[in-house]
């Protein structure tokens, strides 16, 4: 049995950087990292925009290049499924039947896209966008097709749709709330990117559930929706949320909440020497005004919490307390979101979304939680302050977008 | 080939072979310069691949966009050559261009 100091299960944004870190940091032990993917690290983020487009080959989304893993000894173990977590013996199995031992394991397994289990769903011509693998199958298909479903109106099920529109594909998307991003954003920026789907083409179909996928010959040829309306469809994207990648951990004993591996500030988990980090670590984050324990879907959370578990293994441990930040690129959109918004009780415009630059500022009892600006970077960055801050600004200067954000950032 | 000069933050210079077309983060990145994050992949969204362009090149390299400037605003580090490494792509004409990574903000 192989035994490496430190065992990184999950070869994403967060545990590439982990490893990264720990060799910046200046970590000597033996490090291995596990991928159940064969590629070596990438950017997931393009997966769903320029990668699906065709604009950028795959090379551009490495993280690193793969001799920088050879010569910073980060032993790359792709195409590895592990299985089991013996938390006492400290140890993993990979599905293989090896089993590998570890000083301090470092999950960042993230998760597998959440699967339709309706009738028609193992048809062929169903599409999820997660692994390059996945949107390889999907492009494969793409020059034979011209009308597409996508079920889901997140951020992923938008972004593809944009894609897919852009590359004259007939689009609907089909979303079960009563608007688009219904989980993420306030309901002024849902209705916007609904405007814009819809003025480009696309059909956006709301309070729609799909009751099944219809097809001919194994092939999907059609979403059947609650209602009895079928919706044709050569191709069905499917962009429903994630399913975190916690089962080994759970069955070693691992302490679970809201989905995900819980984990402390310090992104350690309930069991010793093993840190959950990224899509499946629920955590008390210092900028959720609700005080509940959350997951967060990020490359800045993967990243963020790499690095606390970069510096508490190197002996120098900092708590998490990132600011979140986000992105999504549609057609020529640049939203970007600062802070959470989850728990606000009232929401500010600035600027006018018909000239598609302007920000929806999230309050709860007065104070800035977060900010989604589109087309308008200067709030994005200048809204940075107010957030951190909790920023108490006077709601109508706050509405007018000719007055700068830092000019309100004075702490409450 | 042409070549990309890099400072790193610990004021290491390596030289890169650069090809025309990528920006200069890609070519960075490719080549396993550790101190550029560039998080959001060069998609002018974040202000994690913020290098100082030396002065001879200022000119040559041109100004940064609205959007860039704007993300560099707050950099602590901002220089009056700061420009996003996602944002510049290189050229033959580029070639010897020196850049030194930004210090973390």
């Amino acid at each position: 049995m192989q035994t490496f100091d430190v065992i990184i299960v999950g070869a994403g944004h967060a545990g590439a950087q982990a490893a990264s870190l720990l060799r910046q940091r200046g970590f000597t032990g033996t490090v291995a990292m596990v991928g159940n993917e064969p590629e070596l690290p990438y950017e997931r983020p393009p997966l769903s925009k320029e990668y699906l487009s065709g604009e950028k080959p795959f090379e551009r989304l490495l993280l690193r290049p793969a001799e920088f893993w050879r010569t910073h000894e980060i032993e790359m173990l792709t195409g590895l499924h592990i299985e089991a977590v013996d938390t006492e013996g400290h140890q993993l199995r990979a599905e293989s039947g090896e089993r590998f031992g570890y000083g301090a394991l470092i999950w960042a397994a993230g998760g597998a896209p959440r699967r339709l289990a309706c009738q028609g769903h193992d048809l062929a011509g169903i599409h999820y966008v997660r692994t390059r693998a996945d949107v390889d199958a999907m492009r494969a298909e793409l020059g034979d097709t011209d009308t597409v479903v996508v079920i889901g109106g997140g951020y992923i099920g938008l972004e593809a749709a944009a894609v897919l529109n852009n590359l004259g594909k007939s689009v609907t998307v089909v979303e079960a709330q009563d608007r688009v991003l219904a989980r993420v954003a306030g309901e002024p920026l849902s209705r916007f990117y609904e405007g814009e789907h819809r003025a480009r083409g696309v059909d956006v179909r709301l309070n729609c559930s799909v009751d099944q996928i219809v097809g001919e010959n194994g092939q999907v040829s059609g979403v059947k929706l609650q209602d009895g309306a079928v919706l044709p469809a050569q191709l069905v994207v499917v962009g429903i949320g994630i399913l975190p990648a916690i089962t080994p951990l759970a069955n070693g004993g691992a302490a679970i909440e809201t989905g995900g591996v819980l984990v402390d500030e310090f992104c350690r988990s309930s069991v010793p020497d093993v840190f959950a980090i990224g899509d499946c670590a629920t955590h008390h984050n210092p900028f959720c005004s609700t005080g509940a324990p959350i997951r967060l879907e990020s490359v800045q959370n993967a990243n963020d919490q790499a690095k606390v578990v970069a510096d508490y293994l190197t002996g120098n441990p900092q708590p998490y307390v990132a600011l979140p930040w986000f992105w999504s690129d549609q057609y020529d959109l640049k939203l970007q979101t600062v802070g959470l918004s989850v728990g606000y009780d009232q929401t500010v415009m600035r600027g006018d979304p018909a000239a598609r630059s302007f920000s929806v500022v999230y309050l709860k009892d007065g104070r800035v939680l977060a900010l989604d600006s589109v087309n308008l970077v200067k709030d994005f960055v200048q809204g940075k302050a107010l957030v951190k801050a909790g920023a108490i600004p006077d709601l109508e200067a706050l509405a007018d977008a000719s007055i700068p954000l830092k000019s309100l950032a004075v702490p409450a | 080939m042409s070549t990309l000069i890099v400072e790193n933050r610990a004021g290491q210079r390596v030289s890169l072979p650069a090809q025309p077309s990528l920006t200069l983060m890609d070519i960075m990145r490719t080549n396993g310069v550790e101190d550029i994050l560039a998080l959001c992949g060069g998609t002018c969204s974040c202000a994690t691949c913020h290098v100082i362009v030396e002065d001879e090149f200022a000119e040559r390299v041109g100004p940064a966009s609205e959007d860039e400037m704007d993300l560099l605003e707050y950099s602590d580090h901002r220089t009056s050559s700061s420009r996003l490494a996602c944002q510049v792509v290189f050229s033959e004409e580029l070639d010897g261009l020196c850049v030194r990574i930004a210090p973390e903000d």
